[in-house]
């Protein structure tokens, strides 16, 4: 009954009770909306790197993640055949990378060449599917397959001639000429000015490297599974002398850019649900002050304090939940809707996102933790809210309430 | 005729109750005892003057007793009601209710006492606005532990009983001023109280609900042996009452026994 009791108190006044959720609801709609929207921007680069051209997992030789030179190189076989059987690594793709300086004629920039087992590659990374003219490599290709923000600033078609300058294995001088013979374009403007690929062999004799490799890039059983691939492979590369990275442990920076942005969320957070706890303390003051009478009368005939202080506790925290459940009920359509229709920018302000290295396209993260969490916090809120009438009631003289 | 309500509970069938209330004993001596007041005084003084609300009052109410306790306003009639049912304490003096010194309990032993002991009927907004007449009666009870069968069992003898069965499922809003009271006296009697404290209670209601009213009460106290003890200007009331003690400022004035019994 006294659940009864705190429920149908919180529909006395009805017009005020609908206030007070509709702050609420507005608040969780426009905090999950709002984390939903950065998150899944977030996700959708971090997703765009990994999957596309990172990899979940890479085994490098020790010191390769820091300086990322060539001289950090080994031997394909028989790393490769190491991974072979591993629990939870489902195939191992070989990379010589290293930077080198992509030139027409008076254009230059700076590019990452990446040799690759082409098949192998795409199976991994579904670079085909990226192709937008000419066609993709094969293992015997002379050609390269370039990324279209390069083919863009170097003014390169199909069939145009790319000249690579940089330093091979050991310092060795590397120069190549190739034809370009297909153009891949990435989500990611990052990747997107960055990426020239050729064939591991073609690869390894550009940079002086035979039979090399920088990096093994590893799709494990599932993205589920990844934990277990990086122990399995951790067991046949030694730490003494390789380095086997996730992806968490490859992209830092990202994941701290990712960070600091949501900390900075947390003051927008935090204005709106100050704004919130003032609205939902003048409700409680509201109620104490309009329930003095009644107060007394229960404490006259019998209901302990703490029972009835209690029962308002309750009617305060139901309150918030149903307040936090319908803005969640009205944010999953909401959020739904943006996931699957990301909101997509245009004109200089895609330029803008674009030169910080984020595709202009804010699909919505649709997750039930972002929900969770608004409910956590309004709970938490509104708890600490309701223990000002415990307070009250505490203090309460029963003759002078009954006066009131 | 004897209302079933009234039979003595077989047994204390509370659910682990009463934790932190009386002994049986105790309750047992409670039943059989007075209200006694010594020497009680009370003083406000939250302003800038003391004000003597009472002054030295001996009083002694015995059981089945049904006494108007009158006088003008400002006489301290409210204010003895609230000293007895445990809302206040004195200034000085001593106060026993069945032999239990009740200005010593503690906040909660008192509460405790209270919903026990005493039941209370005040002038008006007696009732949870937002439970029906049936709950409202079953409240106390449940403060009491008492289980669901037997609250709700109890609760609409009750309010058979004060002639409002039609009206269990209305919410007090939907009721009339006397209907209101009649709920209050059907939900101070649930918990089988020694007494019942009754201030000014039908000062609101027009003479056919307050008649009603006082045909209710007066009965409870001949046929059941109810213990009343009102606070009243209302001569319906003094009319009725076959005691009545009479304050000015502060001090018992006169207290007059009648000898017939109440109609």
């Amino acid at each position: 009954m006294l659940f009864r009791l705190a429920w149908r108190n919180i529909w006395r006044n009805k017009r005020r009770t609908f206030i007070t959720l509709a702050s609420i609801l507005f608040a969780v709609l426009f905090a999950s909306l709002m984390e939903s929207l950065q998150k899944g921007a977030w996700n959708n680069m971090i997703n765009n790197i990994v999957t596309f051209h990172m990899g979940y997992i890479q085994v490098h030789q020790k010191g390769y993640w820091d300086e990322q030179t060539l001289d950090y190189a080994y031997p394909l076989e028989p790393a490769i055949t190491k991974t072979l059987g591993l629990k939870g690594v489902e195939d191992a793709l070989p990379r010589l990378e290293s930077f080198a300086l992509a030139s027409t004629g008076s254009n230059t920039m700076g590019v990452m060449v990446t040799g690759i087992e082409p098949e192998g590659e795409n199976a991994m990374t579904r670079i085909k599917s990226r192709l937008t003219a000419g066609k993709f490599l094969q293992e015997n290709s002379k050609g390269a397959l370039i990324a279209a923000g390069i083919a863009e600033n170097l003014k390169l078609g199909i069939g145009d001639t790319l000249l690579l300058i940089g330093q091979g294995y050991h310092g060795v001088n590397a120069a190549g000429k190739y034809p370009v013979e297909g153009i891949v374009k990435y989500p990611s403007p990052d990747l997107n000015r960055l990426l020239v690929f050729l064939p591991l062999k073609e690869a390894q004799w550009f940079y002086g490297a035979e039979g090399m490799i920088t990096s093994l890039v590893i799709r494990p059983t599932s993205p589920k599974a990844i934990v277990k691939a990086q122990n399995s492979l951790k067991s046949v590369f030694p730490s003494d002398a390789y380095e086997v990275m996730d992806w968490k442990a490859l992209l830092p920076d990202l994941l701290e850019a990712k960070k600091f942005d949501s900390a900075g969320n947390v003051i927008v957070y935090f204005i709106l649900y100050t704004i919130i706890a003032f609205g939902l303390f003048g409700t409680i003051l509201m109620m104490l002050r309009e329930r003095q009478y009644e107060f007394g009368l229960l404490v006259a005939i019998g209901m302990k304090r703490r029972r009835l202080g209690a029962v308002v506790f309750l009617e305060v925290v139901l309150l918030g939940l149903v307040g936090a459940l319908a803005g969640i009920v009205a944010s999953m359509p909401l959020v739904g809707y943006f996931k699957v229709n990301p909101i997509q920018f245009s004109g200089g302000y895609s330029e803008m996102m674009e030169k910080f290295g984020f595709e202009p396209i804010f699909p919505a993260e649709f997750s039930f933790r972002i929900f969770f969490m608004q409910a956590v916090i309004i709970f938490v809120l509104t708890a600490l809210l309701a223990l000002f009438p415990f307070r009250r009631i505490r203090r309460l003289k029963v003759v002078e309430a009954m006066r009131s | 005729m004897t209302y079933a309500p009234f039979k003595d509970w077989e047994n204390d069938g509370r659910k682990g109750a009463p934790r932190g209330g009386l002994t049986s004993n105790l309750k047992n001596q409670i039943i059989m005892a007075v209200i006694k007041l010594d020497k009680v005084s009370k003083i406000y003084d939250a302003g800038k003057i003391p004000v003597q609300a009472l002054d030295q009052v001996n009083l002694e109410i015995e059981r089945g007793e049904f006494t108007a306790i009158v006088g003008p306003s400002g006489s301290g009639k409210t204010t003895l009601l609230n000293i007895i049912g445990g809302l206040d304490r004195p200034s000085s003096g001593d106060i026993e209710v069945g032999g239990v010194d009740v200005d010593q309990l503690s906040d909660n032993k008192l509460i405790d006492f209270r919903k026990d002991h005493i039941g209370f009927v005040f002038q008006s907004y007696n009732l949870i606005p937002v439970l029906t007449a049936l709950e409202n009666v079953e409240f106390v009870m449940l403060l009491q532990k008492r289980s669901r069968k037997e609250r709700l069992e109890r609760a609409r003898e009750l309010l058979q009983a004060v002639g409002l069965e039609d009206k269990m499922d209305k919410r007090p809003s939907e009721l009339s001023g006397g209907q209101q009271q009649r709920v209050a006296v059907a939900r101070a009697l649930a918990p089988k109280p020694s007494f019942i404290l009754a201030d000014e209670p039908t000062a609101n209601l027009d003479s056919t609900s307050a008649g009603n009213l006082l045909d209710i009460m007066a009965k409870l106290n001949a046929q059941e042996g109810i213990t009343f003890v009102f606070s009243t200007h209302d001569p319906r009331v003094i009319e009725r009452a076959r005691r009545v003690v009479t304050l000015v400022d502060g001090a018992i004035a006169s207290d007059v026994r009648k000898s017939e019994p109440v109609q």
